[in-house]
């Protein structure tokens, strides 16, 4: 074998750019700044969130320019169709089922917000704790849980609605007193699988504290599941609300939530139809809007998607 | 195997003494009694204590608690308040045959649906079908079940006169409620579905599949639909809790004699000794549907293991 001379000089050094080396290639963005920018290209769950913003400004604002208030009683205009004047017409009442309408959507959104809030701090407390301290803590916790995953919500959300005064308080707390369970287990869960990740192994390298790790790292890795649960907590309270109204053990007349005027509207569905069909409509509309909308999100804060 | 069965039977119980406690004085803080309040309290002083005594609603709240628990153990709930005299087993047992019917045909006609149009619209990517299952996902779970069966009642039943709007006198009847329940199960069904091909389809065995020249359909049907259908099972759970509260209102909607309505109108009489029942009944129903499901899925997929330390979901 003959061996070939390479010429000294045709070894050159490969000279990086210092520069070069350390450029980052896009604009470093923040989770949300990125989830946004995934979000935005998703043109469905845009159009969602457009019409869940229109719905919530009717649902403040509707009931205030109302021409009437939506507990306003008049006997000479009963059961009047759509029309100019009353745009989702009356009911049996001659109340104008445009402010009803908007004042249970206002009603119903909020028992959905203020529930689905309570049941993210309870459960990302109970989850955060859990899944930090380990050990005993962890394990007893996890058996308080398993038990409670055990118990049907719905059962216990009537019973509790039946011995507690009827009102929207009420509601909220039965809703949240089981409703916190599926987060505090997606919380434990995530942090739980984050706390062994290498990049939380090479902050503690690094000398970070327990608290910065905490803070830094943990929480804002696992923003995006709270968020996600959160969007699918908001339309199964809302559900949960109208079912209880339906079968008359959530709240009741003179006060408007959708269940409360999808159940009167059942009530006289044979000849008004319109009664019924309305806040159904608009129950349908924000359901389906928070369903596309969390679709859209899990898909855009969902790390594994960043590409 | 056996050890986490039985793991699960113990939780089982202290879950369901939970429920069944919680149940019992959530029923003692109820106002009244649950005795007609008027006709009640025309009675004389003797008869009223006589009543009470009856009951047993003279104890203590512990003795009668702890009575509650002895005579559930034994699988007697009381007797009904509402319906005098009866049994509340035999009052529920009555009651559970129209329930059932129209639960399992809700899931039969979900399954088939669901399934045809999961696998439809993953196999068509993107297509019309896929666009259009995708709809069907989100509406099935959006509509509210007593929304969709009251609309169906209302054009199906009254408007159209094709079925029987209400009552429980035929199979006929039951066709209504069954489709009315079957929307969300449907919806769940068929989302899963596709989600769950798109990603077997994407696996390097339907490439080998397609490379060694088997048909188009084959490769669907031998490898991808196989592999894709078992991990729907993970989802009865839900499917069975979305079909016991849509009970409620549909059997409500339909005046159907089932375990739903029978609830719904116990809790409107106040009848303590009946919701505990139920309350009982679903709560054991459920856990068991849990378990149900938790063995099967461990038994159809070997990679899962269910004794493992329990660690991360």
């Amino acid at each position: 074998m003959t061996k070939t001379e390479i010429p000294q000089e045709l070894f050159t050094k490969v000279v990086v750019d210092k520069d070069e080396r350390e450029h980052i290639a896009r604009p470093n963005l923040t989770a949300f700044q990125d989830g946004w920018l995934r979000l935005k290209k998703n043109k469905a769950a845009v159009v969602s969130l457009f019409v869940l913003v229109i719905v919530i400004l009717l649902a403040i604002f509707g009931p205030v320019f109302a021409k009437h208030t939506y507990f306003d009683t008049d006997y000479s205009r009963i059961y009047q169709s759509p029309s100019a004047a009353y745009p989702f017409g009356t009911d049996q009442f001659g109340r104008d089922q445009w402010a009803r309408i908007w004042q249970g959507t206002r009603i119903s959104l909020l028992i959905a917000f203020a529930a689905a809030f309570i049941d993210l701090f309870i459960g990302v407390t109970f989850g955060a704790v859990s899944a930090l301290f380990g050990g005993r803590v962890d394990a007893i916790m996890q058996r308080i849980i398993e038990v409670l995953v055990g118990v049907p919500q719905l059962i216990i959300v009537i019973l509790l609605m039946m011995v507690m005064p009827a009102g929207i308080w009420t509601i909220v707390l039965a809703l949240s007193i089981t409703g916190w369970v599926n987060m505090a287990r997606l919380v434990r869960a995530q942090i739980l699988k984050l706390k062994n990740q290498e990049f939380v192994l090479a902050a503690r390298v690094l000398g970070t504290s327990n608290r910065d790790i905490i803070l830094k790292h943990l929480i804002p890795n696992t923003v995006g599941v709270i968020v996600i649960n959160a969007m699918f907590d908001i339309p199964s309270a809302i559900f949960t609300e109208a079912f209880l109204s339906f079968i008359g053990i959530g709240l009741a007349e003179p006060n408007a939530s959708l269940g409360v005027l999808i159940n009167n509207g059942y009530q006289v569905l044979q000849n008004f139809p319109y009664l019924l069909i309305f806040p159904a409509l608009v129950i349908i509309l924000i359901m389906v809007c928070f369903s596309i909308l969390g679709d859209g999100l899990r898909d855009a804060l969902d790390p594994r998607m960043r590409q | 195997m056996f050890r986490y069965i039985c793991k699960r039977m113990v939780y089982l119980l202290i879950t369901l003494l939970i429920i069944l406690t919680t149940t019992f004085f959530l029923m003692k803080k109820l106002p009244g009694t649950p005795f007609d309040s008027e006709r009640f309290s025309l009675l004389p002083a003797d008869q009223q204590a006589q009543l009470l005594e009856k009951y047993g609603l003279n104890d203590p709240v512990i003795v009668q608690y702890g009575k509650y628990i002895l005579n559930v153990a034994k699988g007697d709930f009381g007797t009904s308040f509402f319906y005098s005299g009866q049994p509340v087993s035999g009052v529920i047992m009555g009651r559970i045959g129209p329930s059932a019917l129209i639960g399992i045909q809700a899931i039969l006609i979900g399954l088939s649906i669901g399934l045809i149009l999961g696998i439809i619209a993953a196999w068509r990517h993107n297509s019309g079908i896929d666009y259009f299952t995708m709809v069907i996902a989100v509406l099935g779970v959006s509509v509210p079940n007593f929304v969709a069966a009251a609309l169906l009642q209302y054009y199906v039943g009254l408007k159209w006169g094709l079925l029987p709007v209400a009552f429980w006198e035929s199979w006929k009847n039951s066709v209504l409620p069954s489709i009315a329940l079957s929307f969300s199960v449907t919806a769940m069904i068929a989302r899963f579905m596709r989600t769950e091909m798109l990603d077997v389809l994407g696996q390097d065995y339907i490439v080998t599949a397609k490379a060694k020249g088997l048909n188009q359909f084959k490769v669907l049907m031998r490898h991808a639909v196989r592999n894709s259908i078992i991990p729907v099972v993970t989802i009865l759970g839900p499917i069975v809790v979305n079909l016991l509260t849509g009970s409620l209102a549909v059997e409500n909607i339909y005046s159907i004699p089932g375990i739903g309505s029978l609830f719904v109108d116990s809790i409107k009489t106040n009848d303590y000794s009946t919701i505990m029942g139920i309350t009982v009944f679903y709560s054991a129903f459920y856990i068991f549907v849990m378990l149900v499901v938790d063995i099967l899925y461990s038994v159809i997929d070997p990679r899962i293991r269910l004794a493992s330390n329990g660690k991360g979901d």
